[in-house]
């Protein structure tokens, strides 16, 4: 009788800790709700309404239906946006990609035991604290046509006449890319590096004494058991870049020059909302959110099947 | 159950922490955005505010007169002719400084004037600047006060104001701002340059060189022969197109490129070809430097604040000596029309419908854009133009001469184009689209795209802008 007694006790007292546990996750739900919740389903419901400002008068909101989306895939160059900033994104990730790797298996190797390695990835690391804009404008004013890199090339005599870097596509979509790159290598080496110093170290030993070279041990060991880190470096990453924003509207002074090669989906949606045009803007919105939302999906679903198999 | 009770008094207060904390953090990122965007920044004059009771008939304004404006001119305005006003009437005068471009100001502005009706007394908006580029917008709007049945200035007042400066405020009868400047524009080009290169630096033959766009082309070439540049960069000639129009750029709501734009193109195009500009962009600081000691461009079109305010401050080699013959080019410059009379510019004072400050507004208005004499002496002492009939007539027919000029009387040459300044084809819709068809044509000019990619960009960014608008 008192076993039991004692037991069903244990057994209220479980469940009245379990309550606990929702209590608790409740702030946080709540704040989901009232700021990303809520705001999101009325971007949905507003896409679908004519709302902007003409002078000083409110046009709208009227309900158009689907006019919204159909203006954007008619008349703007939604696509070419789009295009821009996956390009942009994929110059800016390779080699992002590539060299954390690289650094993470360096630092992460007991052979090596490389010296000061604290100090290097608190210097690669640097790059991601200060503010986007402020790198960008620093960029903005290395390469403008007077800075600094044009003089130093033109007294080196390597090139005769200053580059206008901002003024070609090619020189654009590349300062950008690699101030993504240069901004969020660190960031992804320290996420490498904890996903590698999580193989078991007892692993190496034996490919070591199976006498595995060290590119191989990287190739079959390192690299597949990486494979949850790296799906979760490349989605962070994807829905970071469709969207980028700051970096490109800063350096090209919200133009997404030349040509508007360098406009991303954000940049666009950005001009839509500086003259107010909240119907369009919404309608945009959406159409970012379904396709991050679907790239997700696809890039997760690829690495996780490839686990899979093996 | 008490310990209940105190761990849901906990979860509850830490989640008001948590919304709180969203709350202003949300708000604090926006004003960065903001201000990243648009150099926004807020400057409060200190005066010496005297205490309510001291000052009996100030009693019923508000303490505050919140001034929207684009740059520092209008301040430096007030606080050398104005600034004892603010004393008499018991205020504080906030100007809220947000830059023009990009439509920057208005969208501030307008963000301003809808909250106007709930804002406290001492934030609402009192008094808004407006360009002509854009000045119609607001004096349509009810937001813009009547500045004779409203503020309470008089006919006879505004009687000695240029005419143009009343009609283009004016909607239905009813004149909505009032402007202390005319704005007629003119060449100004460097003396030393045009005595090297076309034998004299006489404003009359140096006129006669410049006297329509053919001669202008002309002298471009023996410009560039001898080293110089005719003109700093691709906007430089736009204002003398786009002012004779033939056309609004805005028909309805369909936009109307009109002819005398695409001859801006042509000509843009062919004298950056022919190495005849600098390559340079409005505003920007390889632009300025060539209005300086070491600029080697002959002239510049601008208008009046553009000469005392932008070009002589430009032309200093140190901004902090004095202004005077020596330092840098000052006295380098003179003054002739040009190949086309144009204005370019001028900024009108409205008074906000929601005001609490009127009395203060009116004493203001009257002193800046109505007194005679405090105008004269704006002139006198800045060289600016000031909007007086009567009193710019008085000088420009006295011997008066402008060291930085080379000792010319330039108000003479002003007084002659004001006359001609016409401002029927303005539109809502015109800082917008001078700014969108600059900004894309300078890639037609480096090179990067051809015309009708240029075009296309111009829409693009239009309907950006203004989503109303249609081809």
């Amino acid at each position: 009788m008192s076993v039991s007694n004692r037991l069903s006790k244990k057994k209220n007292k479980k469940v009245s800790y379990t309550k606990w546990g929702y209590i608790f996750l409740l702030p946080f739900f709540l704040v989901y709700c009232v700021f990303s919740l809520i705001p999101m389903l009325s971007t949905f419901y507003y896409s679908f309404f004519e709302n902007y400002m003409s002078g000083l008068k409110t046009i709208g909101p009227t309900f158009v239906g689907f006019d919204n989306f159909v203006k954007l895939f008619t008349e703007a160059d939604l696509l070419k946006y789009f295009e821009n900033t996956i390009i942009m994104w994929i110059l800016g990730f390779v080699p992002q990609i590539a060299v954390s790797l690289l650094l993470a298996a360096w630092f992460t190797n007991n052979r090596l035991k490389l010296k000061a390695s604290g100090f290097f990835k608190t210097v690669i690391y640097m790059p991601n604290l200060i503010m986007a804009s402020a790198f960008s404008m620093l960029f903005f004013t290395l390469f403008s046509n007077n800075g600094p890199v044009n003089m130093m090339l033109v007294d080196a005599g390597i090139i005769s006449e200053p580059i206008h870097y901002m003024s070609s596509t090619v020189g654009a979509r590349s300062l950008i890319a690699m101030m993504n790159f240069l901004m969020w290598f660190g960031n992804t080496t320290i996420l490498l590096m904890a996903g590698m110093m999580g193989i078991d170290p007892a692993l190496f030993e034996a490919a070591e004494v199976d006498g595995a070279s060290s590119s191989q041990v990287f190739r079959t060991i390192t690299m597949p058991l990486l494979k949850p880190i790296l799906a979760y470096v490349m989605v962070t990453s994807l829905i970071g870049g469709l969207q980028m924003f700051d970096l490109p509207q800063i350096l090209t002074n919200g133009k997404g020059g030349p040509d508007r090669t360098t406009m991303t989906l954000i940049m666009y949606l950005n001009n839509h909302l500086y003259s107010k045009n909240y119907g369009m803007a919404g309608a945009l919105s959406v159409i970012i959110f379904i396709v991050t939302g679907a790239l997700s999906v696809l890039v997760f679903k690829m690495l996780s099947a490839q686990r899979e198999e093996r | 159950m008490k310990r209940k009770l105190l761990s849901m008094l906990l979860t509850v207060s830490m989640m008001a922490g948590v919304l709180v904390g969203c709350g202003s953090q949300e708000t604090a990122t926006t004003a960065d955005d903001k201000s990243a965007d648009t150099k926004k920044e807020t400057v409060v004059t200190e005066k010496d505010t005297p205490t309510a009771d001291s000052v009996d008939a100030a009693t019923e304004q508000g303490k505050v007169v919140n001034v929207y404006c684009w740059n520092d001119e209008f301040k430096q305005r007030y606080e050398a002719y104005a600034a004892d006003l603010a004393a008499t009437h018991g205020v504080e005068v906030n100007f809220v400084i947000v830059a023009n471009e990009n439509n920057a100001y208005q969208n501030n502005l307008d963000a301003a004037l809808m909250a106007q009706e709930s804002a406290a007394a001492d934030d609402k908006v009192d008094v808004f600047l407006v360009e002509a580029d854009y000045a119609s917008k607001y004096t349509k709007s009810e937001f813009a006060l009547d500045v004779v049945g409203d503020v309470g200035l008089t006919e006879a007042d505004l009687a000695g104001q240029y005419q143009y400066t009343k009609d283009i405020v004016t909607v239905d009868g009813v004149q909505k701002g009032t402007t202390w400047q005319a704005t007629p524009g003119l060449f100004a080009y460097r003396r030393s340059i045009a005595k090297e290169v076309l034998g004299t630096d006489d404003p009359v033959e140096v006129q006669a060189a410049l006297s329509n766009w053919d001669n202008f082309d002309a002298t471009a070439a023996k410009m560039k022969e001898a080293g110089y540049f005719m003109l700093s960069g691709y906007d430089d000639s736009f204002r003398t197109f786009s002012n004779n129009v033939s056309a609004p750029w805005v028909d309805g709501t369909k936009i109307v490129i009109d002819e005398n734009i695409m001859r801006w193109v042509e000509q843009t195009k062919e004298y950056t070809d022919a190495g005849y500009n600098n390559m340079t962009t409005l505003w920007a600081p390889e632009w300025s430097a060539d209005q300086g000691p070491d600029g080697k461009v002959f002239g510049f079109f601008y208008s009046t604040w553009g000469i005392n305010f932008t070009l002589l401050g430009n032309s200093l080699a140190d901004a902090t000596a004095p202004q005077e013959v020596g330092n840098g080019i000052y006295g380098d410059y003179g003054v002739c029309e040009g190949p086309q009379p144009y204005y370019w510019g001028g900024t009108w004072i409205c008074a906000a419908k929601g005001t609490d400050n009127i009395p203060f507004i009116k004493d203001m208005m009257y002193r800046l854009t109505c007194d005679a004499a405090t105008m004269k002496q704006i002139t006198l002492d800045t060289q600016d133009y000031t909007n007086n009939e009567a009193a710019m007539n008085e000088i420009a027919n006295s011997d008066y001469a402008s060291d930085f000029l080379g000792g010319q009387n330039h108000i003479a040459l002003f007084a002659e184009a004001a006359k001609k300044i016409d401002m029927s084809n303005i539109s809502d819709y015109d800082q917008g689209l001078n700014e969108a068809i600059q900004q894309n044509f300078h890639e037609y000019f480096e090179g990067n795209v051809d015309k009708e990619t240029a075009l296309e960009n111009f829409y693009t960014a239009a309907f950006e802008k203004y989503p109303e608008l249609t081809k």
